[in-house]
């Protein structure tokens, strides 16, 4: 038999220093595009050159909203030599409009143990492959106290990604159900915020807060895991949030 | 060491379509397009069956795909077959009348085509007449009858309200042995799964019969690309399936350079290549952890997983995402990595690979996990062919079929590689065709970089109306996407065949008559996506 004892140990200590510390290691995130000031004609051309309508033409520069990002990088490359502020961070969680249901009560239950079960409802799997990596060593989320339960019943937070599809939009309503109060709900990815590239559309709602309530958005194409787990530890208190949108006046801080 | 191009000629067979098939059936009429080797077959509503069943039973061309468009008033369907023995490819045509929605079903005898026709059914409403199972397929049971999302005249974008309908779905059974009952899986069931169902019937112990039922994720992809231009539907062809973004990607812009004769410039083509091949590894590595955690083995999972991040890592670091979204456009690349960064990954991925390696090691010499795998999940040579399987998943079962291979397209020709294959079909099988095909992948990968040619690394793509076929061997195996764009450049028609489409079909062929603790296994080792399956 081999030995994968030895093996472990012999790996060493892998797991980010997030969130005590910023994670700094290169790859952890795409990064996405910040409000950058451009004078207006440049402005009127990045804007277009963005397939999905992030990026929203302002009087002085180019803002983003993050709920239709998908990192194309299209802003970024081919643009000739104006290009958008690109950031390498990932704190991306924002609040949703439910965000105030349960109070603060949320962090006084469920602060040191909260159990998530994940829902696929029409993703395109690379939001499903970033959240598995939150089990693995680098990430390692049972250092945090959270816990990935197969039943709903036992589950705190449901982590939604995908449009949901017509198909998917009963067993996630019962999913949902079936999971006891207090409970909060993290969609995470663009197609779960505003349906992303596939649209509110004859097959797909168009985002989580279409179908049940939503407490935590996260955007991203995929968010990496080091979003996600920012968005769980912005459903349990345990950190600040970020803004869906970013404007050309706040650069200037 | 950049090998010199060499073209590869179409056996004589092929060349040989344009007279056969008229002389067996003389109101077939066969043209010939030499530069991209493709027969053209027109036949008429009686002869689709025959010529069909010729070229797959006589003639040996594999099945690709069956593309329905419904152009002006009339139904263009075009099954699409190659020669795995040259570089041969056969559109078989039909053209009917739109009132005319009957069409003869060559499903029961090519069952690789079974899927594409009850698609065709659900999404078109044409009936294939002589078809043993039509019916519910891709629109679940609140969809209505009779309402086909596929047809020209059905509005994508207007929200539809049919899902409100109750209505309840029975799953059929078959089983009638006293104490049979039905386990249902899904749609939301383990941990990270993506959704499908699955109706096992069982007396107890083993899988009787098992009965998948898919499509809970359909976006209705190849509907909503209709209309946008090439840049917008590109996005889509990388979302179809996340863990294949770039393969998808390739095959989307390589329709799109077919049909413009576009020219990909030499270093885009090499770092293409590259770039698809890191996909592949970064894939099998992320298959590989999969089936360690399917079988228990924690730690191996947890060095596994550790490898699939370093990948994701690097492949940020070197193409500015973890998913290659964004690498890709028709022409060629959207980023020039420099030097510095293409050392980055040949070393990276070497020192990934080494480690790799390690894992097999330890995998092979583990023999409580290698219990659970052997002799699972079998699939025999005569399924391969029947079901028409692709991919790892046929070449664990003495499938030699790559598209790399047979038709040496983008930067395959420049590289030695070998196409592994096992015979077993078993998921050890499986798992030992991941392992060496990782290896073929790293190989190919530090040989493209040995020599990246200087130079541009796009080329400008001029719109142009009309349609082609653009395939590439994605990581789970061949897939094939038709684009037909219009006169202003838009998309009139996309069309995607996924390897997981196809190899889903056989699934329950591998997990009937194996015990309950066998299907996350099984499951594991075809590793499939049901994202890429449903679109």
């Amino acid at each position: 038999m081999f030995n994968w004892f030895y093996t472990g140990l012999k790996t060493g200590i892998r797991t980010t220093p997030y969130p005590a510390k910023t994670d700094a290691a290169p790859g952890v995130s795409p990064g996405r595009p910040r409000a950058t000031r451009f004078d207006a004609q440049v402005a009127t051309v990045l804007a277009m050159r963005c397939p999905t309508g992030a990026l929203v033409r302002h009087q002085r520069g180019v803002d983003v909203d993050y709920r239709h990002c998908v990192h194309c990088s299209r802003c970024r490359r081919d643009t000739g030599s104006a290009v958008m502020d690109w950031s390498q961070d990932y704190d991306w969680g924002a609040l949703g409009a439910q965000a105030e249901r349960a109070g603060h009560r949320f962090r006084d239950i469920f602060g040191h143990s909260l159990h998530i079960r994940f829902l696929d409802a029409g993703a395109c799997g690379a939001c499903m492959s970033e959240a598995r990596q939150l089990n693995n060593p680098y990430y390692n989320i049972h250092r945090l106290g959270f816990f990935i339960t197969p039943t709903p019943r036992d589950a705190d937070i449901l982590l939604v990604a995908g449009p949901v599809t017509d198909a998917m939009r009963i067993p996630l309503q019962k999913t949902y159900a079936a999971m006891p109060e207090p409970k909060r709900v993290v969609a995470m990815g663009v197609c779960a915020l505003s349906g992303g590239v596939f649209g509110p559309s004859f097959i797909s709602a168009g985002g989580v807060a279409q179908v049940i309530p939503v407490d935590v958005l996260v955007p991203g194409c995929p968010p990496p895991p080091l979003a996600i787990l920012h968005g769980l530890l912005l459903a349990v208190e345990r950190t600040m949030p970020s803004l869906l949108t970013m404007r050309v006046a706040e650069t200037e801080t | 060491m950049v090998v010199a191009a060499v073209m590869q000629r179409p056996s004589a067979a092929w060349q040989e379509l344009h007279r056969i098939c008229p002389a067996r059936w003389p109101e077939v009429s066969v043209r010939t397009d030499h530069t991209m080797h493709i027969a053209h077959l027109m036949v008429t509503p009686t002869t689709i069956r025959p010529v069909c069943l010729w070229l797959f039973g006589e003639a040996e061309y594999h099945f690709a795909t069956l593309v329905t468009e419904e152009l002006d008033d009339t139904w263009h369907l075009t099954y699409v077959f190659y020669d795995p023995a040259c570089h041969g490819w056969a559109y078989v045509e039909l053209q009917q009348p739109l009132a005319q929605t009957s069409v003869m079903s060559i499903g029961d005898t090519i069952h690789a085509a079974d899927w594409h026709e009850r698609e065709a059914e659900d999404l078109f409403g044409l009936r294939f007449e002589g078809h043993p199972k039509l019916g519910e397929f891709v629109l679940h049971e609140n969809w209505p009858e009779g309402v086909n999302p596929m047809r020209k005249q059905f509005d994508a974008h207007a929200p539809f309200a049919y899902h409100q309908q109750k209505t309840v779905w029975q799953p059929p059974t078959i089983v009638e042995a006293p104490g049979a009952f039905i386990m249902p899986i899904g749609p939301v069931y383990s941990d990270f799964a993506e959704s499908a169902h699955f109706v096992i019937e069982t007396t107890g112990e083993d899988m009787l019969r098992v009965l998948p039922r898919f499509f809970y994720k359909y976006r209705g992809v190849e509907k909503i690309a209709e209309g946008k231009t090439a840049d917008h539907a590109l996005l889509l062809a990388e979302r179809l399936s996340g863990s294949s973004a770039f393969a998808h990607g390739f095959a989307f812009c390589r329709a799109m350079e077919s049909l413009c004769e576009t020219e990909v410039p030499p270093r885009a083509r090499v770092l293409r290549s590259a770039f698809a091949e890191l996909e592949r590894l970064r894939h099998h590595v992320s298959v590989i952890t999969g089936i360690c955690a399917s079988t228990g083995l924690a730690v191996a999972q947890a060095q596994g997983a550790i490898i699939e991040e370093d990948f994701l890592r690097l492949t940020a670091q070197v193409c500015g995402h973890r998913y290659l979204f964004g690498v890709l456009k028709p022409g060629g690349l959207t980023l020039a990595p420099d030097e510095q960064r293409l050392g980055l990954l040949r070393e990276r991925v070497h020192a990934l690979h080494t480690r790799l390696e390690e894992l097999h090691t330890g995998l092979r010499y583990s023999s409580s996990f290698l219990d659970r795998l052997e002799d699972v999940g079998l699939i025999r040579a005569e399924v391969v062919k029947a079901f028409g399987l692709v991919g790892p998943v046929a070449r664990a079962s003495g499938s030699t079929a790559d598209l790399r291979k047979l038709f040496r397209y983008g930067a395959y020709e420049q590289v030695n590689f070998e196409v592994p294959t096992e015979t077993q079909g078993d998921g050890y099988a499986r798992l030992r065709i991941l392992f060496r095909e990782a290896a073929q992948s790293m190989a190919i990968i530090e040989r493209l970089l040995d020599d990246v040619p200087h130079g541009p690394v796009s080329a400008e793509v001029i719109p142009r109306a009309g349609a082609a076929l653009g395939f590439v061997e994605a990581p789970l195996g061949a897939t094939f996407h038709w684009l037909r764009l219009d006169a202003a450049g838009r998309v009139q028609r996309y069309r995607v065949s996924t390897p997981s489409f196809r190899n889903w079909h056989a699934f329950r062929v591998a997990v009937e008559h194996f015990s309950f603790q066998d299907f996350p296994i099984v499951l594991a080792t075809f590793g499939l996506s049901n994202a890429e399956c449903d679109r």
